[in-house]
């Protein structure tokens, strides 16, 4: 775990409202995993406040990669840097994906921004398994596929190639998933990872799940970030420190 | 050797410097430590406990508001059994004051809480937490009452030879009243201010965006609050008092010493920048050096108010 400055490389517009942002951060890079993430430091004055989360969308060499949209002030300021300038980074945080236990096919789904830890994914399976990627959005301008690969897509209007949600996209393709042996990767809003977790359950999947919630420090001493646990009610488990990243199976979504 | 003194007595507890890092925003220990040297601090002030583990609010319990954040954690932790057990030994690892903060839903509970880790060495004074404005029992109900702090003040000073520090809400009309009150029960000093109780609602949705309604603001937009509570108690009450308030940098803690506290909680910034409180110490010494402060303990209630 690091505090770091560490210079921006390039600052991209991906499409519409979606930014790539490349931090020169050797640091980091080399130790990193998918799904892991960052909290950012925004402004050295009193707004934003907190450090700002973020999943590490890609590593490349001695760069790392955030994708993001521009949500509110955190995000805005983020999308305005330039060349050169500095990211004050806290990380890495959490616990990353599991991509080398027993399965064969990896299926990603992703929802809107949930795609930002992918690219990652699909570099680090990258010739060891095989990989299916499921991507929706609201609007076809919601839809990133950025990074990834096979992929299939899905939209509110049919536009992206199938009509509707990405768990629906999913469900188109049952047949062929249940004659594999799969694990399915998972990311996006709360309500679809909810359908994604009754649709693995259902059909007997392993899941896992990068969850996202509210936090202050990222690191677990604010207690800011709980997610219900499935093993014990009288606990809560921590996005930050117990996740992001969970098997659907240890957690109420 | 420091040629300058910046060590703090609070009855019996000695600090090596003022810099304490407050109740609720250093967990157990274990995180921070991964940041700052624990042994070139002041002091650690633990996440509130109660007698029996509390789980807390539900999400969201953290939403940022201008210079500041409301948090509705609801005191999870993992109750004094288990802090004992699975926290102290760790702490043990470090040569720096351990303050035990204790939130209860009753005098009983407090009490009971203070006889059980009073027998904890590593443990060097306690904090009583009479303010927490995110549980529905407990917390506001004393904290809002001068009697009840007063009888909890007293019941735990007979439960223990340690220092007893009461943690004091702002929320209310004159806190001194409530540091006469501790004084005169036999607290050792107390700490200004917790959080004020504030809210933030969504305009699309109508809903307020913490699960509790209700958080407690922190941060730098608190500060000047703070800072005036800290004055009120050290012109009228002889007590010792741990400011704390939105101390974003080694000047507000100046300032802070100046309008009346002996020391000072770091908490908010510690989630921003856990490796501020450490570099702290240095930048003290290098002002009192520069302003001829032979002994940082000299600056406590130095204003100059005509």
């Amino acid at each position: 775990m690091f505090i770091i400055e560490s210079p921006v490389v390039e600052v991209k517009i991906l499409q519409d409202n979606i930014f790539l942002l490349k931090i020169h951060c050797p640091e980091i890079a080399s130790i990193i995993k998918p799904a892991q993430f960052l909290n950012i430091r925004l402004s050295s004055q009193s707004y934003p406040l907190l450090r700002r989360p973020f999943s590490v969308c890609d590593v490349e060499g001695e760069n790392i990669y955030l994708l993001f949209n521009i949500f509110g002030e955190g995000t805005r300021i983020l999308a305005g840097k330039s060349n050169g300038d500095l990211i004050d980074i806290l990380g890495p945080l959490g616990n990353g994906f599991i991509l080398n236990d027993d399965y064969e096919t990896a299926v990603i789904v992703a929802g809107g921004l949930g795609s930002a830890p992918f690219p990652f994914v699909t570099r680090a399976l990258k010739d060891k398994k095989e990989i299916l990627s499921f991507v929706g959005g609201r609007t076809s301008k919601d839809v990133i596929t950025y990074g990834m690969k096979n992929v299939f897509t899905t939209n509110d209007d049919g536009s992206a190639g199938f009509k509707g949600t990405v768990v629906e996209l999913l469900n188109s393709k049952i047949d062929e998933l249940e004659k594999k042996n799969i694990k399915v990767f998972g990311c996006g809003p709360t309500p679809m990872l909810k359908a994604l977790k009754e649709f693995c359950v259902k059909h007997n999947f392993v899941c896992e799940v990068s969850t996202e919630c509210a936090m202050a420090c990222g690191f677990g001493i604010c207690q800011g970030c709980p997610i219900e646990s499935t093993s014990n009610s009288e606990k809560y488990l921590l996005v930050c420190k117990d996740g992001p990243v969970f098997n659907v199976q240890d957690v109420v979504i | 050797m420091s040629k300058v003194d910046l060590s703090v007595k609070i009855g019996d507890l000695y600090l090596r410097n003022p810099i304490m890092l407050a109740s609720g925003t250093v967990g157990y220990g274990s995180e921070i430590s991964e940041f700052t040297d624990l042994n070139t601090i002041g002091g650690i002030v633990t996440k509130s406990l109660s007698l029996k583990p509390r789980k807390g609010n539900p999400p969201q319990r953290i939403v940022e508001t201008p210079a500041g954040m409301l948090n509705a954690i609801g005191l999870a932790n993992v109750g004094v059994e288990e802090f004992i057990k699975s926290k102290i030994p760790f702490l043990k690892k470090f040569d720096v004051p351990l303050i035990c903060n204790i939130a209860a839903n009753s005098v009983e509970e407090y009490v009971e809480c203070t006889k059980i880790l009073t027998s904890e060495e590593t443990i060097k004074a306690f904090e009583i937490n009479v303010s927490c404005p995110n549980v529905s029992e407990g917390g506001l109900q004393f904290g809002n009452d001068v009697k009840a702090v007063g009888k909890v003040t007293e019941k735990v000073r007979a439960a223990t030879s340690k220092p007893i520090i009461i943690k004091l809400s702002p929320n209310v009309s004159y806190i001194s009243d409530f540091a006469e009150v501790v004084k005169k029960e036999g607290g050792d000093a107390v700490s200004a201010i917790n959080t004020l109780v504030g809210t933030t609602f969504d305009i699309n949705t109508r809903k307020p965006k913490i699960f509790n309604i209700n958080g407690g603001l922190s941060g730098p937009a608190i500060k000047p609050i703070a800072l005036a509570k800290v004055l009120e108690i050290s012109r009228k009450v002889d007590i010792p008092v741990i400011g704390s308030g939105g101390i974003m940098n080694w000047k507000d803690v100046i300032e802070f010493m100046i309008v009346g506290s002996c020391a000072v909680q770091i908490g908010t910034l510690n989630f921003i920048d856990p490796t501020a409180p450490g570099k702290f110490v240095k930048k003290l010494e290098d002002y009192c050096l520069k302003n001829g402060i032979t002994k940082i303990s000299d600056l406590t209630a130095s204003y100059l108010i005509d």
